[in-house]
């Protein structure tokens, strides 16, 4: 048997350092948002140095950040942080009046949760903003050894109604949700109204299909999953293969998609390859190669009681966090300026459709037809 | 160790649902989870008519549960997860920390699969907030189990879902209604017509996964049969089968010669591989790619 498991190849966990005091006062002393206008906050990804200050150059009000590890769901080759880069980052971001989350996102293995533990006590250290994290072991921990430092409740713990998001509250005093993208725009007003946590979302990027926390496709054919590995389709299980039908993408073995000459071939990324379900003999039978854009629907996100705009990519380049960023950045201050004339500017989309997987957009659940 | 018949996971018409849980009140299970965990808009079976088969089957003598939807989104949504968590005749399988809160502290339940608990600290605070069972998460394996089964919780039974095509994803996109060129808003409930989901193959004809309406599962199905004597030396209390579209009591009756070595273990083996309509697979409990096949069951004894 084909046995993947990446997990053996970490290096263990570093001796943690004893729990140093994280303060409320600390934290709002060192970082205070000056740049940040009230309402409607700019969270933008970093996968590397020059990521986080071409993120916060172009006007972002928090970066988010991992350690090089399986501790966060971007655990790519050549990404993330390690600490030096990571004190690196915080200064730069903290001297510009801004903040840095760190992910420790992925759900600890039984195996090895001292990885993780190990991790939180590194980020205290650091001094970084706020920890974004789905287990609840995790979870506790952080709250019992260091209670002042924030705690977002990540993406990956499926989190999409109140009664969960108000249980991470009571049990874990979360203060910000990041929300799962498979929710419309009524169902998160439902949200902010039964909730007193703060509700992030993600305006741009990739889009996952499933509920994120809940998708093991990656893991059933590669044996790495986003829970467990922190990744989705890695690329060790990936293969391009020519041959006279088309250029032919692989996943662990699993054709993902079949290429003809005049298409461009795209990553495979399990759920945007085309399939065939009965008589259809070839569709993306889950969604196409297109990517997450709610610019045009800025207004209605504040509207529903956001409070906190994430940009997907970690693993994209500085320049493309740059680009991204600063139309983002222009977009809130224009709507923060005046909501009633906020709009979506055209050259602004279509810069965006530029970055965008496979150079389309789509407004995902945001908009009902979707699902 | 009891055997468990898992949730009805596709939407079949209202008599074969209610046909099929008459059949059920005979067959060799203990434990019967009831509901629908999948798509809210399903409606053949509503809560009452749940009820109705749950004190039918209570009163065959199997152990009922009623399990909560995996994903929830809406105000019903809300509403019916509050119905099931206030009933108070049946202990409730929370597949949702939404499910959790409303229970916690307040009466036992049991901590669904898709609760991703993956470590002891986890666990424990479950235990701590009245969780009587786990089920182990699909994606864990044999090591993984062994590691938190060493810690022993008091109290604390432990399931393993050991028959079925595995519930690999979830979405609040409907792929039976896409495919079927509709959205889940207007979907004209198509997935009534598969009984064990639509079957989507790679280009090159390969059985891939299965769409369940907003469910995505494996088209492989996950068979530890060869496993029951070691989960049963690990101290694993419950094995699960899912239920399937054709021969679910024969399967049932299979699982039961073997826990119960009323049987040739081979014979039943074979009888067991002969109900399959694609590959078993086992990898996830081999700790590789879940839809993997390894053909070496577990013998060494477990390092408890």
């Amino acid at each position: 048997m084909n046995t993947l498991f990446p997990l053996t190849s970490f290096s263990p966990a570093p001796p943690a350092p004893a729990p140093a005091p994280h303060t409320a006062a600390q934290s709002s002393t060192s970082s205070p948002l000056a740049t940040t206008k009230p309402g409607l906050e700019l969270v933008c990804p970093a996968g590397s140095l020059p990521a986080l200050k071409a993120a916060i150059d172009a006007g972002a009000d928090s970066v988010y950040l991992g350690f090089r590890d399986a501790t966060n769901a971007r655990n790519f080759a050549g990404l993330n942080f390690d600490e030096v880069a990571l004190k690196c980052g915080i200064a730069y971001a903290h001297t510009r009046g801004r903040k840095v989350f760190l992910a420790l996102n992925t759900y600890p293995p039984a195996s090895n949760v001292s990885l993780w533990l190990g991790a939180i006590h590194r980020a205290a250290a650091c001094n970084v903003d706020a920890l974004i994290m789905a287990d609840p072991g995790l979870l506790g921990y952080s709250q019992k050894h260091y209670p002042a430092l924030r705690r977002h409740l990540s993406v990956q713990a499926s989190a999409t109604n109140h009664e969960a998001i108000n249980f991470y509250h009571a049990q874990f005093g979360i203060s910000r949700v990041v929300l799962p993208r498979v929710l419309s725009l009524d169902q998160i007003a439902l949200l902010a109204a039964n909730t007193p946590v703060d509700l992030e979302v993600f305006g741009f990027g990739s889009l996952c299909v499933m509920v994120e926390g809940r998708c093991a496709l990656s893991s059933y054919v590669t044996g790495s999953g986003p829970n467990s590995q922190g990744v989705c389709s890695p690329p060790h299980a990936v293969r391009w293969i020519e041959t006279p039908q088309g250029r032919e993408s692989r996943l662990g073995g699993v054709l993902i998609d079949r290429y003809t000459p005049d298409e461009n071939a795209g990553y495979p990324t399990l759920c945007k390859g085309r399939f065939k379900v009965n008589e259809i003999n070839s569709y993306y039978a889950l969604e196409e190669p297109a990517g997450l854009n709610s610019l045009e629907l800025l207004a209605h996100l504040a509207g529903a009681g956001v409070t906190a705009i994430k940009i997907e990519g970690r693993q994209r380049s500085p320049s493309y966090v740059a680009q991204v960023t600063e139309i983002w950045r222009r977009a809130i201050d224009l709507y923060l300026a005046d909501q009633h004339k906020y709009h979506a500017q055209a050259p602004w989309m279509a810069t965006l459709d530029k970055l965008t997987e496979g150079q389309r957009h789509t407004l995902g659940a945001y908009q009902r037809p979707w699902k | 160790m009891k055997l468990s018949l898992g949730p009805l996971l596709y939407y079949w018409p209202r008599k074969t649902v209610q046909a099929f849980y008459r059949a059920i009140e005979d067959a060799p299970v203990d434990i019967v989870y009831l509901g629908e965990t999948v798509c809210a808009r399903r409606h053949e079976i509503r809560f009452p008519d749940w009820l109705a088969i749950a004190r039918r089957l209570q009163g065959a003598g199997k152990e009922v549960h009623l399990c909560t939807q995996t994903l929830i989104e809406s105000a019903s949504d809300i509403a019916l997860l509050h119905k099931i968590t206030d009933n108070n005749f049946y202990q409730v399988e929370a597949n949702d920390m939404g499910a959790v809160h409303c229970m916690a502290g307040r009466k036992p339940f049991i901590a669904g699969a898709h609760l991703n608990i993956y470590n002891l600290p986890t666990l424990q605070w479950l235990a701590s907030l009245g969780a009587r069972r786990w089920v182990v998460p699909l994606e864990m394996g044999r090591d993984d189990l062994v590691q938190i089964l060493r810690a022993k919780i008091p109290d604390l039974e432990t399931e393993v879902f050991a028959f079925g095509r595995m519930p690999l994803a979830f979405s609040a996109r409907c792929f039976t209604a896409r495919h079927h060129g509709r959205t889940r808003d207007d979907c004209e409930f198509n997935c009534l017509e598969d009984p064990d989901g639509l079957t989507m193959e790679t280009l090159e004809g390969e059985r891939f996964l299965v769409l369940n309406g907003t469910q995505i599962q494996s088209a492989s199905t996950c068979v530890l049969l060869d496993e029951v004597e070691y989960l049963k030396t690990l101290g694993v209390d419950v094995i699960r089968v899912s239920p399937q579209g054709t021969a679910t009591l024969e399967i049932l009756n299979i699982f039961s010669s073997v826990v119960h070595h009323s049987g040739n273990p081979e014979t039943a083996r074979n009888a067991l591989l002969s109900h399959l309509e694609d590959a078993p697979c086992n990898g996830y409990w081999h700790g590789g790619p879940g839809l993997s096949q390894c053909q070496n069951k577990t013998l060494r004894q477990p390092d408890l």
